[in-house]
């Protein structure tokens, strides 16, 4: 393993690298197609380097522990907006998730259909290329268009254009209350119903998810409410007026907390069997998730994020048929991983564009190579 | 400012290139005459100005591919142009190139309520994608100040910004989708109704890239419920350094106003002259605009006004109606309109960290003695993007000159302290000599690498971003020259 202590060092080793590397933050997120090669780690390359509270940014080191930043954040009552999961129950992995890791993976969270994506809070990030070269793109202001934005393009890229070694983030106030309207017995058609109506009102919505099989068995649709108190109590009264569904309303602050975390999570989700993600049109979502035949279901992003667990080696994709969205197939056997395209397979000229990116920023095929098929 | 010089060969060409064209538009579509190529000579950075070879206005998807694919045979550079109102010369021709306006592509093309989206062509205005659905109870984020003539081509291509950014974020954080055409008149589809496009993120590097990787045709934009009311509360200070250490404070407490604006003493006088708004003479005023219902804009209110009180206002006047919240928004919004009665001036776009903006202020006081020429100051002060405006005269020979050394000199202050050289505008050719200050070579390197796989020729929009002599070896058979 190939732990590099500093930029200067992961420089030198990219560009003394001999084979394919495998790169790892804590190694949490055992997903993709399987890389051989030797890990280089990003672990070593921690730490808080600047938090500016008032000017809502911090930047810190690739391979800090995702939970000494959330802590330094909470600290100033302050937090990641997009809610970054955390695989390790779902995937069975062990080890600290890294902020790195978040990163290549693009990891976002319920709050994702309110707050952005991991990608629209990340401002600035520091790579090495495939080459060795180092290199930076944003900053640490929240307003930013010098030159191409390769923040974006590096979040989410799973590492195949260069090692993150620096990111820098906007972050947000954390309100201090919450409530969350609990709706019982909804169909899965009523339910993305209801949460679209929700979304539609004024009364920002921070997460609205949907559980066919809930804790008890029956369907329960979850819809949260952020903010000061008097404005989550007005706002959580006011829609359930606006859905006239009933439901009980949650204010109990480590409830409602541990609540979101089963659906950020995927807590519910079976340990047998595959899982995969799919992106669709809200709307869309009942029809397409009663075509994967699936064996859990969780709806979140108001319908527009399905989790399905099927049975393994399945070809979710073949039974799903075109549908506009994407499906990704995060866990599974290795056999499966190889056999199954992971990620969802890119029209040609799409295909083109990034296989040219690729060649470019990596042209040894030395990152991660072949993990996003 | 340098611009390549245009290939001899290509305007030799001009009629057979022309007559290609209008083989595969519409009578009318291709724009020629050297009395009406003047029209597209320059777009709103009007210091510079150049007749393109002819301007093309396509009024399909398949027509723009058309286009494209004859200048990619053609080997003429293209410049894609939205509604021309660009500040930093984005849409700015060379006499050699063809310019691609999207002004004929304006429908919308689908609304959907309850997925929260729209699919536009993008040659609609910012203003009347928001007038599309502001019926249903919606509206569309991003508001630049121009937006009531610019283009959604032109806002993905500058990911433009505005004054609510703060909570709503800027163009990249609100589009979903595009069909863009690339130089070779291959079509893309990337992204569309869904969250988070698969694959790599191209979506977020097309966005912003100032039409250099392909021409964005039609754009899937997310649409938001239209808050139940907003108000503004203004402050007056009598220090820049106290205004700016109150917006920290309001930014530490926990709210997240949707706009902080700043604006001090010159511009605050200006204004008041040009628009008579009622402000106070002060050294610094903020405008501060809260959301939600009306009993949740009291308690934010009053939780600002308490953070405002511990830093001595000079002035401290709540909202309570439509009518004061339109008079206290009217300075804010004429402020340029205002300094613009007074003298020429050139706006600055740099972002800087919200904590510098006290030792930012002071310094380009300082400078604006060494330059002799004036300086206002308004600004986005809630995400840091500063808008000094330096006050020059064109009539005076040499001042021109002047202001844009000085304003170059502040762009480099706002990047020594953490920040950028442009927070909405975008680089075009206005700061492109000034990337240098911000990136270093291999930075830049990776950028072009972008575009060398999207644009191998580098025939769109090939004069704009990088330093012409960076990117002179990429851009075939042109020679940077005076």
């Amino acid at each position: 393993m190939i732990e590099p202590a500093t930029e200067t060092e992961l420089a030198e080793a990219l560009r003394a690298a001999a084979g394919p590397l495998r790169i790892r933050g804590g190694g949490t997120r055992e997903i993709g197609k399987p890389v051989a090669g030797e890990v280089l780690s990003t672990r070593a390359l921690s730490g808080i380097e600047l938090y500016d509270p008032g000017a809502l940014t911090i930047v810190v080191g690739a391979g800090t522990p995702l939970e000494e930043m959330e802590a330094a954040l909470a600290a100033e009552n302050q937090r990641l907006a997009f809610e970054p999961l955390d695989y390790r129950g779902v995937l069975g992995s062990a080890g600290a998730p890294t902020i790195g890791g978040v990163v290549a993976t693009n990891a976002s969270g319920p709050r994702r259909i309110q707050a952005g994506a991991c990608r629209d809070s990340l401002i600035g990030v520091r790579f090495v290329d495939g080459s060795g070269a180092v290199v930076k793109n944003g900053g640490r202001v929240m307003k930013n268009v010098t030159g191409y934005d390769l923040v974006k393009l590096m979040c989410g890229s799973w590492g195949t254009l260069g090692v993150l070694s620096q990111v820098a983030f906007k972050v947000l106030p954390a309100p201090p209350d919450r409530a969350v309207l609990l709706i019982e017995g909804l169909s899965d058609e009523a339910a993305v119903a209801a949460m679209a109506q929700a979304l539609a009102s004024p009364y920002e919505v921070s997460g609205a998810a949907h559980l066919p099989r809930g804790v008890d068995g029956d369907p329960v649709t979850m819809l949260r409410l952020e903010g000061f108190e008097a404005s989550t109590r007005y706002r959580a009264g006011a829609l359930r007026a606006l859905l006239g569904l009933g439901g009980d309303i949650e204010r109990d602050l480590q409830k409602t907390a541990a609540g979101w975390r089963y659906i950020r999570d995927l807590e519910g989700a079976p340990a047998g069997g595959d899982l995969w993600r799919i992106s669709v049109k809200p709307s869309d979502g009942p029809g397409i998730a009663a075509r994967a035949g699936a064996d859990w279901l969780e709806y979140d992003w108001g319908g527009g994020l399905i989790w399905a667990v099927v049975e393994a080696g399945v070809d979710l994709r073949a039974r799903l048929g075109n549908f506009a969205g994407h499906a990704t197939l995060i866990r599974a056997a290795q056999a499966t991983r190889e056999r199954l395209a992971v990620f969802q397979p890119e029209p040609a000229p799409v295909a083109a564009i990034s296989a040219g990116l690729r060649a470019r920023f990596d042209p040894r095929g030395i990152l991660n190579p072949g993990i996003m098929g | 400012m340098e611009m390549p010089v245009p290939d001899p060969e290509i305007l030799n060409r001009k009629a057979a290139i022309v007559a290609r064209l209008q083989k595969v538009l519409p009578e009318g579509a291709v724009i020629h005459e050297p009395t009406e190529t003047r029209a597209y000579e320059c777009d709103a950075l009007t210091a510079y100005r150049c007749p393109p070879l002819c301007a093309v206005l396509p009024g399909s998807t398949e027509e723009v591919a058309a286009v494209l694919k004859i200048c990619h045979q053609e080997g003429v550079p293209v410049v894609p142009r939205g509604s021309g109102t660009s500040l930093a010369g984005g849409a700015l021709p060379t006499a050699d190139s063809v310019i691609l306006g999207v002004a004929r592509l304006n429908d919308v093309l689908e609304t959907d309520y309850d997925n929260r989206f729209i699919r536009v062509q993008t040659g609609r205005t910012n203003l009347s994608v928001t007038g599309a659905v502001e019926e249903e109870g919606f509206f569309y984020a991003p508001d630049p100040s121009s937006q009531l003539a610019c283009a959604i081509a032109g806002n993905i291509a500058m990911n433009s910004g505005g004054a609510h950014c703060l909570k709503y974020g800027v163009t990249t954080n609100n589009l979903m989708g595009v069909t863009m055409v690339q130089m070779d008149g291959t079509v893309v589809e990337i992204g569309g109704a869904y969250l988070d496009a698969p694959g790599l993120d191209l979506l977020g590097v097309i966005c912003g890239s100032e039409g250099q990787l392909g021409v964005v045709t039609e754009a899937t934009l997310r649409i938001l419920p239209k808050p139940e009311g907003a108000r503004p509360i203004l402050i007056g200070f009598n220090s820049n350094e106290v205004a700016g250490a109150c917006v920290s404070d309001i930014i530490r407490a926990g709210v997240l106003p949707v706009a902080i604006e700043f604006m001090d003493r010159p511009c605050i006088e200006a204004t008041e002259d040009f628009a008579k708004a009622g402000y106070p003479m002060c050294e610094a005023l903020l405008i501060v605009e809260v959301e939600g219902s009306q009993a949740e804009i009291d308690e934010q209110l009053k939780l600002i006004s308490a953070i405002a009180r511990r830093h001595d206002p000079v002035e401290l006047r709540e909202s309570k109606s439509d009518e004061e919240s339109a008079r206290i928004w009217l300075g804010r919004k004429s402020a340029f309109g205002a300094m613009g009665q007074i003298n020429d001036y050139m706006c600055l776009d740099g972002t800087i960290p919200v904590s510098s903006l006290p030792h930012v202020l002071r310094r380009i006081g300082e400078m604006s003695k060494e330059y002799g020429l004036d300086v206002a100051n308004v600004f986005h002060a809630g995400d840091g993007n500063m808008h000094p405006l330096i006050l020059f005269d064109a009539n005076k020979p040499g001042d021109l000159e002047l202001c844009e050394a000085f304003g170059a000199e502040i762009l480099r202050l706002c990047v020594e302290v953490g920040g950028c050289l442009t927070g909405e505008h975008g680089v075009g050719i206005e700061k492109r000599d000034l990337m240098f200050d911000q990136f270093s070579g291999e930075d830049l390197e990776a950028q072009m690498k972008v575009k060398d796989v999207f644009d191998p020729a580098w025939l769109l929009n090939p004069a704009k971003v990088f330093p012409l002599a960076v990117s002179q070896a990429r851009r075939p058979g042109q020679i940077a020259a005076q």
